[in-house]
């Protein structure tokens, strides 16, 4: 046993798939310590909040300021200002107006606005110019002239008494506050999904339902497909014809479509994560039974077994004691493969709608679900897919290594 | 040793009509077809066999490890009932087994000490303070040459071929069967390990008095250890007898043919006598 | 005196293990077979006789691992030929193999005939193919075996007329040393009978100049070659003529092999088996002196120290034991 368990983490496989699947594992536990709370909690209004940090505008008003006189801050306050397609309608006006734009880039701020003050007249009409462009550039001209002349911003209050309009205070353009100083700041490394919530706590919380669901899976399909592999192939006979004839039924079945319907019919309201794990489990049994009986009849006849047998040693301990410890480790190896493809099912059929009722715990396919019905993947927000699918990804090869690996200690024609 | 006077002794097992047919489908093998035997108490019978003569097949039968299609066995006189659980093992009290591969006959997940308990406990001594086992487990051991102190937390697997082979006796020392059935027991193991099988299976008999049925291919294995001897040809015994009566003065043509054919030391061995 | 076919001196091979253990399984073997004559090796399993059979091909392949000695062919030495080399010019013509499980090598899906025709073009792509039919047919007449099988496939034959086969289509070049090691132990006696038959007729008939034939049945082996030799732990403890062997045994281990001997013969019964305590040595790590020594009952201290050379006696014969010929006799003679 401890000579096993030496050779299994010899095998690079194994130790690369269980150092992938621990720090899973690990972040399962840890996440939720530093960062508690409910994953579904809604913490923003809008839907597909960026990733990064949130500093609460209110409290910044409040916050004692500190002045640093930076060279390149009205740079960087209008290179923000500025955006891609502004920069754009400004070099067209000023090709339009014949301005001479040799040696200007568009992303060079300093000297584009330099040519801009110098040349923009809102009075020039250029040809072929609607209206409506005209005050375009108008309303852009102004927000620069305002954003580079203002030196302070005024915050004003109404006074609840007076119902008059007071200054509270003067913000400077030189005024800086420590991060650390506000109140309210918000860290969301994978922002928010469409109903605003959490997308890294949920991730970590989906990661845990879905393994869950896939052990429940992995735990009922290698149950009976162990059960009646063993029957099958031990008592032979009537016993095998009867339990391969079902087999061999749920096999020429595709397992996915039955899966579908059993979802389907159960209806929305009694699909809990539980209950689809069953599910998946009852339906993915079948090739754990086909291998297991093989395993069996060719143990059944061994030398071992009859010894057994002559010992008066009962049906049970027989198979408890001489047959399944043979076969525990390639039990094992189904196992982690059950799993893993549990965790796949059950992102497939939540991707379709059929997965977990919605609105009690996240999982990775109804991450997945929301993500397309919301049409994450069209408007750009990444973070709302990417990082589950690439969990999915890292869960099932971790598994699958961590299976090659055992292959490879426990079948002697694969060992070099 | 050899027992001249053993035909007058009681019967230990016999059988009549005793067969064995496979059916798959609609195909009907027949492995062993109506034999009949009678092995008294303390004889030491070789059956010899070819691979495919049935003689697995039939040692199988004898064990109750398999149904027979036909006849019926007696053991000891009476009509053979192993119909239930309880009866099987009454019987296989007195009927035990040493197999062919001594690697694959050993659960690997037993510890040596397993193994022999196990023994103790199924002849009712359960009860007994462990001292007690220790002890009767230290002189099986030490009847096949085994120290039972270096046994102690080892594998089966730890040991070589034959050492198992002879903790297979010991477990036998133990079990005190009144038949014990040897498959092929010396066919894995080398040459010089062989000896010493054979000379403790032979001590066994004479301290334990048990009946030794030893089923071979080795015709040469069959005649220096064996009483009597039956020849086994397709699932049918051929010719029966006291060992020098067979192989010396053959009678059915088979058994001629299987003489012939086996190298020889002492008298020529004819090669053009090859039938084609 | 008649040509020299093979001639082995010192050949020294090893196993690499996976974790880099050297494991010398045939440790100084030098032997020798003239034409016309047949070697036998005697020992028990794991002793290297089935190790110097490969080893004797010159086609290493890991973890098996050529280190040193020469092996020569009818004058040409082959050991450190690149293994190519040895598949194109040596195996076949020079040298063929037969292993237990031989009959199990054919391809299923193909006739006997194309085998005969893969090996001739082997060597001669450039053969007919009705040349080669020809031939072929004409050997199998030769060897007895049925003209029809060559049409057929190898499921079709019976166990023990499919190691025949291969055994006719291995030597159909005509090799100058055929090595079968353990042709006919996974077969009835009948079978065997019939195949060390073909075997003797093909060394009658000239199709091969001599035999090195591997088995640990000893009446078998006295029945089927001329001379034996004994291995134990990768070494040759002894050699002789096949009848001085079997009855006049010098070296300790020999003698409890022969004496182990079962045949079906009147007399046999009142025989006294020898028994040998104990295992052989890990080759990983060989005893220092004589291999034997830990199980032999005639050792003494001096026998785990003094490493032994072969020692020659009474014209062709050699053993390797610390104690002379002359006290081992007298020691014999006395325990009967």
């Amino acid at each position: 046993m401890k000579n096993t368990l030496r050779q299994v983490f010899h095998s690079g496989k194994f130790v690369a798939g269980f150092c992938i699947f621990a720090f899973i594992l690990l972040m399962m536990i840890i996440y939720p310590l530093i960062n508690p709370g409910n994953p579904l909690e809604r913490i923003g209004v809008g839907t597909f909040a960026k990733p990064g940090t949130y500093v609460s505008l209110y409290d910044t008003v409040d916050t004692e300021t500190e002045t640093f006189k930076l060279a390149d801050a009205d740079d960087k306050r209008l290179a923000k200002i500025l955006s891609d397609s502004d920069r754009v309608s400004m070099v067209e006006w000023l090709t339009q107006a014949e301005v001479d734009l040799t040696g200007v880039s568009m992303n060079d701020t300093e000297k584009l606005l330099d040519l801009w003050h110098a040349n923009y007249d809102d009075s020039i009409r250029l040809k072929g110019m609607t209206k409506a462009q005209r005050n375009y550039y108008v309303r852009l001209n102004n927000s620069l002239n305002n954003a580079s002349k203002a030196d302070t911003l005024t915050v004003t209050d109404v006074d609840p008494d007076t119902n008059e309009v007071v200054e509270k205070t003067k913000i400077q353009k030189t005024d800086y506050v420590n991060v650390g100083d506000v109140a309210n700041t918000k860290t969301l490394p994978l922002g928010t999904d469409n109903f605003g919530r959490d997308v890294l706590k949920e991730l970590v919380s989906a990661c845990g339902t879905s393994i869950m669901i896939g052990l429940i899976a992995g735990l009922v399909a290698t149950f009976i497909g162990l059960l009646l592999g063993l029957l099958a192939g031990y008592l032979g006979g009537v016993a095998d014809d009867i339990i391969m004839f079902i087999t061999n039924i749920f096999t020429v079945i595709p397992s996915f479509v039955l899966l579908i319907l059993i979802s389907y019919s159960l209806g929305q309201d009694q699909r809990g994560a539980t209950t689809v794990a069953i599910v998946i489990g009852l339906t993915s049994w079948v090739w754990t039974t086909r291998s297991v009986r093989s395993q069996v009849i060719s143990l059944r006849n061994r030398d071992h077994v009859n010894l057994s047998k002559l010992s008066g040693h009962s049906l049970m301990r027989i198979i408890m004691t001489d047959i399944l410890p043979y076969i525990a480790s390639y039990v094992v190896m189904a196992f982690i493969l059950q799993v893993s493809s549990g965790i796949l099912a059950e992102a497939q059929l939540s991707l379709l709608g059929l997965g977990p009722k919605t609105t009690e715990v996240p999982t990775l396919g109804l991450m997945m679900n929301w993500a397309m019905l919301y049409s994450a993947h069209l408007n750009g927000s990444w973070w709302a897919y990417f990082p589950v699918i690439l969990t999915i990804a890292g869960i099932s090869f971790s598994m699958n290594l961590m299976n090659t690996g055992l292959d490879q200690v426990f079948n002697p024609t694969l060992r070099d | 040793m050899r027992n001249e006077d053993i035909s007058s002794r009681p019967l230990c097992l016999s059988g009549r009509g005793v067969t064995k047919i496979f059916t798959t489908g609609k195909t009907r093998t027949v492995a062993v077809d109506h034999v009949d035997f009678e092995f008294h108490e303390g004889e030491l019978i070789s059956i010899v066999g070819e691979s495919g003569s049935g003689k697995t097949t039939l040692s199988k039968m004898l064990l109750g490890l398999l149904n027979i299609t036909e006849g019926e066995i007696l053991f000891q006189g009476q009509p053979r009932d192993i119909s239930n659980m309880h009866k099987r093992r009454e019987y296989w009290r007195g009927i035990q087994a040493i197999f062919q591969d001594p690697f694959s006959s050993f659960n690997v997940f037993n510890k040596i000490d397993t193994v022999l308990l196990d023994c103790i406990n199924m002849r009712g001594g359960k009860r007994l303070p462990m001292e007690k086992k220790i002890e009767m487990m230290t002189e099986a051991c030490s009847f096949v040459n085994l120290k039972f102190a270096e046994l102690t937390n080892k594998y089966p697997f730890e040991l070589s071929g034959g050492q198992m082979q002879r903790l297979m006796i010991a477990r036998i020392f133990l079990l005190k069967p009144k038949i014990l059935l040897a498959d092929e027991p010396t066919s894995m193991i080398d040459a010089c390990s062989r000896a010493t099988i054979l000379d403790m299976l032979l001590q066994l008999r004479d301290e334990v008095g048990m009946t030794i049925i030893f089923i071979t291919h080795d015709i040469g294995l069959a005649y220096y250890i064996s009483d009597s001897v039956y020849i086994m040809e397709h699932g049918k015994f051929v010719e029966s007898g006291s060992a020098d009566d067979v192989i010396l003065n053959p009678k059915a043509a088979y058994t001629k043919r299987l003489i012939s054919d086996v190298p020889k030391i002492y008298e020529p061995w004819d090669l053009n006598t090859v039938a084609q | 005196m008649s040509k020299t076919m093979l001639e082995v001196k010192g050949l020294t091979t090893k196993y690499i293990t996976r974790f880099h253990e050297d494991v010398y399984a045939v440790d100084h073997v030098s032997l020798k077979i003239e034409e016309g004559k047949s070697l036998g090796i005697a020992g028990e399993s794991g002793c290297g006789k089935s190790t110097l059979a490969l080893s004797l091909m010159g086609y290493y392949f890991p973890p098996l691992h050529y280190q040193s000695g020469d092996i020569i062919i009818d004058g040409k030495n082959i050991s450190g030929m690149k293994p190519d080399d040895v598949r194109k010019n040596v195996l076949g013509t020079e040298i063929a193999y037969i292993p237990q499980a031989a009959m199990n090598a054919l391809n299923p899906t193909r006739k006997i005939y194309k085998f005969i025709e893969d090996v001739v073009k082997a060597h001669d792509p450039k053969q007919d193919e009705k040349t080669i039919l020809e031939m072929a047919k004409s050997r199998f007449t030769e060897l007895g075996l049925p003209l029809d099988s060559l049409d057929k496939h190898a499921v079709e034959l019976s166990g023990g007329m499919k190691q025949r086969v291969v055994i006719a289509i291995s030597t159909i070049l005509k090799p100058k040393v055929l090595i079968a090691d353990e042709p006919s132990s996974a077969l009835d006696v009948t079978s065997q009978k019939m195949v060390i038959k073909m075997l003797r007729d093909m060394m009658d008939r000239g199709f091969i100049k001599s035999m090195i034939f591997i088995t640990h049945e000893l009446p078998l082996l006295y029945n089927v070659t001329d001379n034996i030799m004994v291995m134990y732990a990768g070494q040759i403890v002894e050699r002789g003529s096949a009848k001085e062997m079997v009855f006049d045994p010098i070296h300790p281990y020999s003698r409890g092999l022969m004496k182990s001997i079962l045949v079906p013969e009147e007399g046999m019964r009142e025989h006294k088996l020898a028994a040998i305590p104990g295992t052989p040595p890990n080759l990983k790590k060989p005893p220092q002196g004589c291999r034997f020594a830990e199980r032999c009952k005639y050792a003494v201290p001096s026998c785990r120290f003094n490493s032994l050379p072969m020692i020659e006696f009474e014209g062709e014969r050699g053993y390797r034991c610390g104690h002379s010929v002359q006290h081992l006799r007298e020691v014999y003679q006395h325990e009967e």
